[in-house]
């Protein structure tokens, strides 16, 4: 096991849930002020080093540029810093096992410097780290993870279970997430997180984590396996309030649905880049909300097992190797991520909120989802009701608390 | 005329749901929408712009990278000969701590015809497509 999933089994076995923020700054002594903070905060955390969105794309010139003009950046651009700046970052850190979380179609640069950090954690996915985050093919983004997981020796956690942040219907989210683990572990991966993203419904978002465990056991019952929730990835509530009501229910379901690490949002979310003080209070505040959750035995059916279940098979039913059969799966439309814009999605598939709040589809396009999921009752598909279904969670929350 | 917008995210952006919703909104208003989607670099874009000629740029960026990715989009395209004139805007959430007029101002002084990067930023945008499709009817009509 590496020093992060040790971190978490270990406190997992203790009963508590692992908080970890989404931070990252340009400059290494605000970050390391940031990871600091994170450490000392009252809750069982672990570190997140966050890339800026120049790294991501690899474009280290723009990168540095920016940190030649003091020009602030969305992150900590790992590859334009030397590794004995990050080093210095991580000073007396160990035994804090921090992850790096980028969203790279072409991980190996990012890969690489990580390791000559000395960090052994971060995350992504050929599938996830492509369709919502670069415009390049998904043939490429298969190989350059092919090659960085090869190469890799750490804990990797995929992001299958975020696709577009948000308005993705759980039983795709959960397909997604195994079979981006079986890839790691395909590559030679020993040690992998699989995601799970809140969505607009409590109840479906634990049938669909437990669904998430019941997969795991299935097909990745070689290598350590644990849960990672993300607390709503999409619209944020606008009111502070609002923000850590739907944080706090984030870590409620981690916690009933058996999930041992969350990923937690600030009540900056909505507006801009959190500061560390913003985090360390949503830390906090998940903790604590934590702490007061219980796990839940049983869990309504409603058939995001059997769906998601039918997508893992179909897709693993193909020739070849993971990679292989996913590229064939997405080229087929077997796999289609609604409202997603990049070319090699085939852009078939629609989803909805139904009138319980329950993310539903709206059609499925050749995935082999039975026709009786599909609801067609959906609201039309203009830009009010768009933004309406993108801001339904956030109004709720915000309303809420009003 | 033909009214068409060309709808792009920045270099360094990955986000789509804001480029979505804006192909919505300008289809609805009754315009032509090509979009380029995610990540589109300040070449690619300025390519797209020479071989579709569209009436009307639209940049949204909500990353944060808005205040450098959006000057050097604009550059490209006021480099190439064709596409000096064509009007440009840009918005969403351009820095990474929330509306800096200074900086909004900023960019309109470097070539771009309005900044929408606040709470008020679709219901200006809405008046703008419309006062812009009128002064092109009236454009083609004179
Ligand atoms: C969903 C989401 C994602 C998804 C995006 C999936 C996809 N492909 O689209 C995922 C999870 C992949 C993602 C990734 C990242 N994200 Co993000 N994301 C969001 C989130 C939660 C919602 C965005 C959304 O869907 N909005 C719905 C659309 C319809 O609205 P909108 O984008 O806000 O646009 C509105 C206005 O801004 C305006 N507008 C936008 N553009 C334009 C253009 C014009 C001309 C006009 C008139 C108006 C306009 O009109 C829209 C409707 O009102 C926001 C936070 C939030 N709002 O709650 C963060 C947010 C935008 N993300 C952010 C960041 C930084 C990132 C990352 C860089 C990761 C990171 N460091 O945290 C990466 C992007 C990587 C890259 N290469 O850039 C930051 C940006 C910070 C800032 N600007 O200060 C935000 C604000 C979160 C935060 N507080 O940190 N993200």
């Amino acid at each position: 096991m590496t020093g992060f999933a040790d971190a978490v089994a270990r406190a997992a076995a203790a009963g508590r849930l692992v908080v970890q923020p989404r931070m990252g700054m340009a400059s290494p002594l605000e970050m390391r002020a940031g990871l600091l903070a994170v450490r000392d905060a009252d809750a069982s955390t672990v570190g997140t080093l966050t890339v800026d969105s120049y790294t991501r794309v690899g474009d280290h010139r723009a990168a540095l540029a920016a940190l030649h003009d003091g020009a602030r950046l969305n992150g900590y651009p790992i590859v334009s810093h030397h590794p004995e700046t990050t080093q210095a970052v991580l000073d007396g850190l160990t035994g804090f096992p921090v992850q790096v979380r980028h969203g790279s179609a072409d991980p190996r640069a990012i890969f690489g410097a990580l390791a000559a950090a000395g960090l052994d954690a971060t995350e992504g996915g050929p599938v996830s780290y492509c369709l919502p985050y670069s415009r390049k093919p998904l043939r490429d983004s298969v190989e350059h993870w092919s090659e960085a997981c090869e190469n890799f020796s750490g804990h990797l956690e995929t992001f299958g279970g975020c696709m577009m942040g948000q308005l993705c219907p759980p039983s795709l989210l959960v397909a997604l997430s195994v079979l981006e683990a079986v890839f790691f572990r395909f590559h030679g991966v020993e040690s992998v997180s699989l995601s799970y993203a809140q969505q607009t419904n409590a109840d479906q978002d634990a049938e669909a984590i437990r669904a998430l465990r019941v997969l795991a056991g299935r097909f990745l019952s070689d290598v350590d396996w644990h849960v990672v929730v993300y607390a709503y990835m999409g619209v944020f509530p606008r009111t502070p309030a609002g923000a850590r009501l739907l944080n706090d229910n984030a870590a409620r379901l981690a916690v009933r649905a058996g999930a041992e690490r969350l990923i937690v949002k600030t009540v900056a979310e909505a507006h801009r880049i959190p500061t560390v003080d913003e985090n360390v209070a949503a830390l906090e505040s998940a903790a604590e909300a934590a702490a007061q959750a219980a796990p839940e035995e049983s869990f309504v059916d409603t058939g995001v097992l059997a769906e998601a279940t039918a997508l893992v098979e179909a897709v693993l039913e193909l020739p070849g190797d993971p990679g292989t059969a996913l590229l064939a799966a997405f080229r087929r439309g077997l796999l289609d991520v609604p409202y997603c814009l990049h070319p090699d999605n085939a852009g078939h598939a629609r989803s909805h909120i139904d009138d319980t709040g329950r993310l539903r589809w709206s059609s499925v396009g050749a995935m082999p989802i039975p026709r009786s999921s599909v609801d067609r009752s959906g609201p039309a598909p203009d830009s009010a009701g768009l933004l309406a279904a993108l801001h339904r969670v956030a109004h709720l929350h915000d309303a809420r608390t009003r | 005329m033909n009214n068409l917008v060309l709808l792009s995210g920045t270099a360094s952006d990955s986000h789509t749901w804001n480029l979505v919703y804006l192909q919505l909104l300008l289809e609805e208003a009754g315009h032509r929408v090509i979009n380029l989607g995610a990540c589109v670099p300040p070449v690619l874009l300025a390519d797209e712009c020479e071989a579709e000629q569209p009436d009307l740029v639209v940049l949204s960026t909500v990353n944060g990278h808005g205040y450098q990715d959006g000057p050097r989009a604009l550059a490209e395209l006021r480099g190439r000969p064709g596409l000096a004139a064509v009007p440009v805007v840009i918005g969403g959430k351009l820095g990474t701590g929330g509306p800096e007029p200074a900086q909004a101002d900023a960019l309109r002084a470097a070539g771009f015809a309005e900044v929408f990067d606040d709470d008020t930023a679709i219901a200006r945008f809405r008046e703008f497509i419309t006062a812009h499709a009128l002064c092109r009817t009236a454009g083609t009509a004179s």
